[in-house]
């Protein structure tokens, strides 16, 4: 379920005297299955390029395509079950009075039936690490990452082949934010989903994404695979963002032992390269 | 949320009107466009335009007293040609305020409906001589004559309204209505409290909007929908919007408490202001001309009669 974006150009109140160009000449193809980042400082577009994925914001100019389906057609439910979007804090979006009722918001606007609701309400919260006790529980009385993991469970639940997700760590301890991403990771592993992550923290695109998408001034700045993203600090800087620390440590590191392999993008990654140098040095 | 509020309200820049954030984010999603087809956005009653004319300069108070008189006197005219140079003079007022022509316009748009219905309501109803008689239908000419009057009179108050708050912020349209209720703290009336409720409820206006905006888009990504179905179908299908909002607004309003509290906010008692309320010359003059202009026009209507 590819996603095909040409030539695409937004610009909010069009027309208006207070019109201001919020994306412009974005060009970007997405395979089946990706796990893309999306980084970029605040309006740089990240929210609203995501926000025309499922047809919610309609392009000023230019064509969204995903499998097909181009989103400026009328009927846009087929393009939202296939398309999952996690806003950021999306616990503000719970509304119902149980957790039950709300997960299966989304699936009985797909019109499922009651059994297939059922199942999937709860595969979904065992997806995000919840159990489901909480079912009958309103959704108010759950602790914060219990909510945003509940919301997320609301989008996953409709079985999206795309997930969209919009700094869904924002807020949340180390531990919270570990477990979440050691979710969506699974999902994108067990159902081959497509997923496009939003964030600001490098540390976080770099550990968990194949390919990176750098935004800047509404367009796309950088597209390459994270290891090559990184290897070159001095043009994130450039655009107010930067690498991961660990691999400005590693380019120091570089300078006193040449043989260092520097394109490291995680800690652990940096830990075994560096047991492996003293390994070496050793024997 | 608590740290953008805060330095918006302690900033001493004026907080971003209504209209201004609103056309920023620009599309209140297709749900609630289609909703409320476009009202939303073609409300501008209530904004702010920034600006440097007299109008804009002058102080708060000067513009609250002058545009309550004008009102009344709105209703005073009842003679075409005293429309007619109130209408003029409006159309002077608004050039040199500065405000888009246009964007006037726009305003008086969401109320041309309740004006044009009531125009013909009045027409058929009010009895007099016939114009013609279809039926039961009959217009008449003393109906015709007040419906032209009233709808003149509504456009031109809108307008005058409009002008006050195109002109001055929120913040010192506020601290404008609280000194000149100020002499009713005498007898009990929380005066502050009040006007501190007014500008805290237009702060908000914009912050909520957006929250609007948000969840919208949020429930529409989980096949929310909005636009199809009869009037209840519709009406159930914005509970998904208002709980959040209302538990929201909740939340905002407990973390504001809690913020005011930490900042020794205690009411009006002993609270003094950074900026002062000041009558200058361009009061003077503007109330010069104003108060001139209607005694003209009504001494002209007496005459005339």
């Amino acid at each position: 379920m590819p996603i095909k974006i040409e030539n695409l150009y937004y610009t909010y109140m069009n027309g208006g005297p207070f019109k201001k160009d919020a994306l412009h000449d974005i060009n970007l193809e997405i395979a089946d299955g990706e796990f893309i980042g999306i980084i970029g400082h605040t309006g740089s577009g990240k929210s609203t390029l995501i926000q025309h994925l499922n047809g919610i914001l309609k392009p000023t100019k230019g064509n969204v395509i995903i499998n097909n389906i181009n989103t400026m057609q009328k009927n846009l439910k087929e393009l939202r079950s296939q398309v999952g979007i996690v806003f950021q804090y999306p616990e503000h979006q719970l509304f119902e009075e149980t957790v039950k009722k709300d997960i299966s918001f989304g699936l009985i606007n797909q019109g499922l039936s009651q059994e297939e609701i059922d199942k999937r309400v709860i595969s979904s919260l065992e997806s995000v690490g919840l159990s489901d006790r909480i079912l009958d529980k309103s959704p108010f009385e759950l602790s914060g990452g219990q909510k945003r993991r509940t919301a997320i469970a609301g989008v996953v639940a409709m079985m999206p082949r795309i997930l969209v997700l919009d700094e869904p760590t924002a807020g949340l301890d180390p531990k919270g934010r570990d477990e979440i991403f050691g979710y969506i990771s699974k999902l994108h592993e067990d159902f081959n989903m497509t997923v496009i992550l939003v964030s600001h923290s490098m540390e976080d695109i770099a550990k968990l994404t194949d390919r990176v998408i750098v935004m800047n001034e509404g367009t796309v700045f950088m597209d390459k695979p994270s290891s090559e993203v990184y290897a070159d600090p001095k043009a994130l800087e450039g655009i107010g963002l930067s690498a991961p620390q660990i691999t400005y440590l590693m380019k120091r590191l570089k300078t006193i032992f040449p043989e260092i392999n520097e394109k490291v993008l995680t800690v652990e990654a940096a830990s075994e390269e560096l047991i492996k140098q003293l390994n070496k040095r050793v024997h | 949320m608590n740290k953008p509020v805060l330095e918006e309200i302690n900033s001493k820049k004026p907080i971003r009107a209504t209209g201004v954030l609103l056309s920023e984010k620009g599309e209140l999603t297709k749900g609630i466009r289609s909703f409320e087809k476009n009202m939303i956005r073609d409300i501008t009653i209530g904004q702010y335009v920034p600006g440097s004319s007299l109008l804009h300069k002058s102080d708060p108070r000067t513009k609250l007293i002058l545009t309550f008189v004008m009102m009344i006197f709105i209703f005073m005219i009842d003679t075409y040609w005293g429309y007619l140079t109130l209408a003029i003079f409006t159309a002077i007022t608004v050039i040199t305020s500065g405000i888009p022509v246009k964007f006037v316009l726009k305003g008086l748009k969401p109320i041309v409906f309740i004006v044009v219905f009531a125009a013909v309501i009045n027409t058929f109803t009010i009895s007099g001589t016939p114009i013609f008689e279809l039926g039961f239908l009959k217009p008449t000419y003393e109906g015709l004559n007040v419906a032209v009057k009233m709808a003149i009179r509504l456009f031109l108050l809108i307008i005058m309204a409009s002008l006050l708050t195109y002109t001055t912020t929120p913040i010192s349209l506020t601290d404008g209505i609280e000194k000149l209720l100020n002499p009713l703290k005498r007898i009990k009336v929380p005066v502050h409290e009040i006007s501190m409720m007014m500008t805290i409820a237009l702060r908000f206006i914009p912050t909520l909007l957006e929250e609007t905006d948000k969840i919208i888009k949020a429930q529409s990504s989980r096949g929310a929908d909005f636009e199809n179905g009869n009037l209840i179908a519709r009406a159930k299908s914005f509970i998904p919007v208002l709980i959040p909002l209302f538990i929201s607004a909740f939340r905002r309003a407990d973390e504001l408490a809690t913020a005011m509290e930490a900042r020794c906010y205690r009411g009006s008692e002993g609270r003094t202001r950074m900026k002062q309320l000041n009558f200058t010359k361009n009061d003077v003059i503007i109330a010069a001309i104003t108060i001139a202009f209607m005694a003209w026009v009504l001494v002209m209507q007496n005459v005339s009669k």
